[in-house]
């Protein structure tokens, strides 16, 4: 049988996945999608969509805030806004000890030559964040940042992808990678696929593709909950975190309050189901309410755990593979990608097409995580 | 944290049996149910109407359900009222709310007795004050005891319907008109399955029959062959206007329409935890997969009374004491003597669903229940229309993804009023049957908590 | 919409609970939907995607149209929640507004 053609193979219909073969496509390649249930089942759809710069590792520091100009500018990438609202995003102190951490923080992205990050006094807070329980002393907050839909932004990003010209193929799983006159072979349970390149953006399974092209790594995985409200009337504009809790909560568009923050639940990788486990979520539910005391009888709706890789050190594996010219990695973004979707397919895209790109993803290398 | 070795939920015919049975036998037993009282909706308020005029006027078969619920009094099962179980994990971990408070079960086994709901049947206006289904004004007759306060126009098909209208009657209500949606059966099928159900039912059968020739007697009017359907109105109902086989498009005035195009098992609670379900074409359901006895495919789940199947009462609580013996026997706590047991459950249970498949074909409903019209309301708590989820679909595949990019399902009611709907438009649009469409994956809570429920948990300490 | 049956003897019609601002009469056991039922005005909310009135529906908690907002408890099914006496209900106009002092 002949093997069917294209310049690029990407595996996973993530947003990374996607956001890199709209790259590709615009560079004038022939791009596939391999995605093994549908574009966005899985962490790009169980985001909280936070567009986040705000507390990064000092090495994404640079990335998200070109990510962040980004999204201001998101419908010139994609045709829409993606429901993207820069309200800033904040992180509270609720106490003294917790300011000055959060001094400390400032302090250190300031020398660093960053502007983003702000400290904030109660009465700063509380005129951004009314609701906020008095207990709290003062924030950090990034006015840019905010956030997006993730519906609609992988809505968004497929309609374009697939208008330049890129073939999604759903419902297919790759089963192996084999190198072949120059570039591989995909073999999927559809198929044979002869590529040049191939992009690994296969979110949880990363590094599953890392091991078929015998570079194994050491590699986790992340079970983040979320969970949904029933609708409010507006209540707060700004996603706001807690320096001494696990939490994220921001107010969706609906009106629903989207609370998460990287609590975990449970997966099984091998079939790809994700529990919640509601005794861990409980404090969640308690931190939001420590933060905003009235929304106790606010009945919740919703709740899932997305599922997500994770190196041990929590940073994505960005660039080409160490041991297998032509494979590109993007994976591995640990609970903390959704902020830079319009940055690092560029960047990937931008390796492939031209063996180098202007941004500097040495924290990202593939090879400090060899086994 | 109570880790009893049974943990029913729901305290209706099926629970209730199985309840009596398995505690009798030794098992720590507790039923969790949302009703301040025992009884199912079948019996609701049973123990407050027994010896009431009601009570008679509501029938001999609502009354038996008074010894299964002294019964099950006596039994010595746990019992805890108004109390919802809002989660079960995998592990059976089992999160309920109720006038304690919050808290979390770690039973061995859990049978789902959950029952059924009435099967969503949408169309134009259904969501309008004014607009009611037969189950739920057969509540408001069996608590506190309110009818229709003028006459009443009632809408669809099923025993249910007919049963309700009976009672109605009975207890000095009034119909004003009833608008018949049965389609014809095909003669030769229903004929052979009559036949069969006389033979071994014909007191069930006749009791339908009489309902049927009461209502055409007692109802203002009585129109056949009702196709279509719309409740007219703008904040509330204010009229019906209704369409038959022969094209006939007729209006009446009304201020309540009660509508009722049979039951379907409740499949929230099994469909969360990964048990398998399959499609059900001669009850046009979904129903779960399970053995003789009522395990699910999930190791320590089983399924009793009208959730695993609509079968009715009697049915259910052959069902249930069946499911019990199971759970007895894996626990090795099944005692001596039980031997005849199964197999008068058997016998009892053939007997009891001997009527259904008769039953099932001729109230099989009309084919817009599934596909509405464009203009109809689906998800009645995002208002997503027909239309707005026929154009979702072009590009999207699948009810998980239909609901990601409409919200389809994401509501309060968890999918419960939309995910057939979805699945019937699902297959019509894509041409594949029923059997081939998975609904809506289940997201947790089973029903919304509040966060303050929630929170309450994090001062318990981690389970093992 | 709904009538009771047997108008109950003096002292049977126990509790009267507030809904929005009226006084109304109720049995002691029943749900707050069923008497919402026998109001003249016999809707429970407007929704917040529309503002479009409901009314309960199914009665039995699983359609959850019935929401209604019970004072220091959120919005509730109004069919799963049972009268007591002095108990204050509101109709939900569109979307819940939390204040923080609720």
């Amino acid at each position: 049988m002949m093997a069917s053609q294209a310049t690029t193979a990407v595996i996973g219909g993530g947003l990374h996945g996607l956001a890199c073969a709209l790259a590709l496509a615009v560079r004038g390649q022939d791009v596939v999608v391999f995605e093994r249930s549908w574009v966005g089942r899985r962490a790009s759809g169980a985001t909280a969509a936070g567009v986040r710069t705000l507390g990064r590792d000092p090495a994404e520091i640079a990335l998200s805030l070109v990510a962040l100009e980004r999204w201001h500018r998101i419908a010139d990438l994609v045709g829409d806004d993606c429901g993207f609202h820069g309200s800033g995003q904040i992180k509270v102190a609720e106490n003294p000890a917790e300011m000055e951490s959060l001094a400390e923080r400032a302090r250190l992205t300031r020398d660093m030559g960053f502007d983003h990050e702000e400290l904030i006094d109660a009465a700063e807070l509380r005129r951004l964040v009314p609701m906020i329980s008095p207990h709290c002393v003062g924030g950090l907050v990034a006015r840019r940042d905010g956030a997006a839909d993730p519906h609609r932004t992988i809505a968004a990003f497929r309609r374009t992808a697939e208008g330049c010209g890129v073939t999604i193929r759903e419902g297919i799983a790759v089963t192996a990678l084999e190198p072949d006159a120059g570039g591989w072979r995909v073999v999927t349970d559809a198929g044979t696929w002869q590529v040049r390149h191939v992009v690994n953006a296969a979110g949880a399974w990363g590094g599953h593709v890392c091991r078929m092209i015998g570079e194994p790594i050491r590699f986790g995985y992340k079970a983040s909950m979320v969970f949904v409200t029933e609708r409010l009337t507006p209540m707060i504009r700004p996603v706001v975190s807690a320096a001494g809790r696990t939490l994220s909560f921001k107010q969706s568009s609906q009106g629903t309050l989207v609370i998460g923050g990287g609590l975990q639940g449970s997966a099984d990788l091998k079939t790809g189901v994700t529990q919640v486990d509601f005794h861990a979520l409980a404090k969640g539910a308690q931190s939001a309410r420590a933060l905003f005391p009235a929304i106790g009888t606010v009945q919740v709706v919703r709740a899932w755990a997305g599922l997500e890789g994770a190196p041990a050190d929590l940073l994505p594996v960005i660039g080409p593979s160490v041991r297998a010219p032509g494979i590109f990695h993007m994976f591995g973004f640990s609970g903390h990608g959704f902020e830079l979707v319009p940055v690092v397919g560029e960047i990937v895209a931008d390796w492939i097409t031209r063996g180098r790109s202007s941004h500097d993803i040495g924290a990202f290398d593939v090879a400090r995580l060899s086994l | 944290m109570l880790k009893p070795d049974l943990l029913i939920v729901g305290a209706g015919p099926a629970g209730m049996s199985a309840a009596v049975v398995a505690a009798r036998a030794g098992l720590s037993v507790m039923v969790v149910d949302e009703q301040p009282t025992p009884g199912g909706q079948i019996w609701r308020g049973i123990e407050a109407n027994a010896g009431t005029a009601r009570g008679r006027a509501l029938g001999a078969p609502y009354l038996s359900g008074l010894a299964t619920v002294r019964a099950f009094r006596e039994s010595g099962a746990v019992y805890w009222p108004s109390t919802r179980v809002w989660q079960i994990e995998p592990t059976l971990r089992t999160y309920v709310t109720g006038p304690d408070g919050t808290l979390m079960i770690q039973p061995s086994a859990i049978l789902i007795a959950t029952g059924a709901q009435e099967r969503p049947a949408p169309f134009r206006g259904w969501t309008l004050p004014g607009v009611m289904t037969v189950g739920a004004a057969q509540i408001l007759l069996k608590a506190p005891g309110t009818v229709p306060a003028a006459p009443v126009w009632i809408a669809g098909c099923g025993p249910l319907a007919l049963l309700y209208a009976h009672q109605l009657v009975r207890l000095g209500g009034a119909v004003a008109g009833f608008l018949d949606t049965r389609m014809p059966a095909p003669l030769a099928g229903a004929a052979r399955l009559a036949a069969g159900a006389v033979l071994r039912s014909g007191r069930e059968l006749a009791k339908g029959a009489y309902w049927y020739a009461d209502l055409h007697r007692r109802a203002g009017r009585y129109v056949r062959g009702v196709v279509d359907l719309q409740a007219l109105g703008t904040d509330r109902v204010e009229g019906v206007r209704y369409r038959t086989a022969d094209g006939r498009v007729e209006e009446v005035e009304t201020s309540l329409l009660l509508i009722h195009e049979g039951v379907v098992p409740e499949l929230h609670t099994a469909r969360s935890l990964g048990c398998q379900t399959r499609w059900h074409a001669g009850q046009a359901a979904y129903v779960p997969v399970l053995n003789e006895w009522g395990e699910s495919s999930v190791p320590g789940i089983l399924v009793a009374g009208d959730a695993a199947g609509i079968g009715g009462a009697e049915a259910a609580i052959q069902r249930g004491r069946l499911a019990a013996l199971r759970i007895l026997s894996r626990l090795g706590r099944l005692p001596a003597g039980q031997e005849g047991a199964e197999a008068a459950c058997r016998k009892a249970l053939a007997r009891a669903l001997a009527p259904r498949a008769f039953l099932d074909r001729i109230f099989m409903p009309r084919e817009n229940v599934f596909l509405p019209d464009d203009d109809t309301i689906v998800c009645r708590c995002e208002e997503l229309r027909v239309r707005d989820l026929r154009g979702a679909l072009s590009c999207s595949v699948g009810a998980n993804q239909l609901k990601a990019f409409t919200r389809a399902g994401m509501g309060p009611c968890q999918g419960r009023q939309c995910a057939y709907t979805v699945a019937s438009l699902i297959a019509n649009v894509e041409a594949r049957p029923m059997g081939d469409v998975e609904p809506f994956r289940v997201r947790p809570p089973l029903k919304p908590v509040r966060l303050c429920d929630v929170a309450s948990l994090a001062e318990e300490a981690a389970p093992p | 919409m709904f009538r009771l049956l047997e108008q109950g003897r003096s002292g049977e019609d126990a509790v009267t609970i507030d809904l929005d601002g009226q006084p109304v009469r109720a049995r002691a056991g029943e749900t707050v939907a069923s008497v919402l039922m026998r109001e003249a005005e016999a809707w429970c909310r407007a929704t917040p995607v529309s503002q479009a009135r409901r009314a309960p529906y199914c009665m039995m908690g699983v359609c959850f149209d019935c929401l209604m907002l019970v004072e220091g408890e959120g919005l509730l099914r109004a069919c799963q929640t049972y009268v007591r006496d002095g108990m204050k209900i509101r109709r939900q106009i569109g979307a819940r507004h939390v204040v923080p002092s609720c």
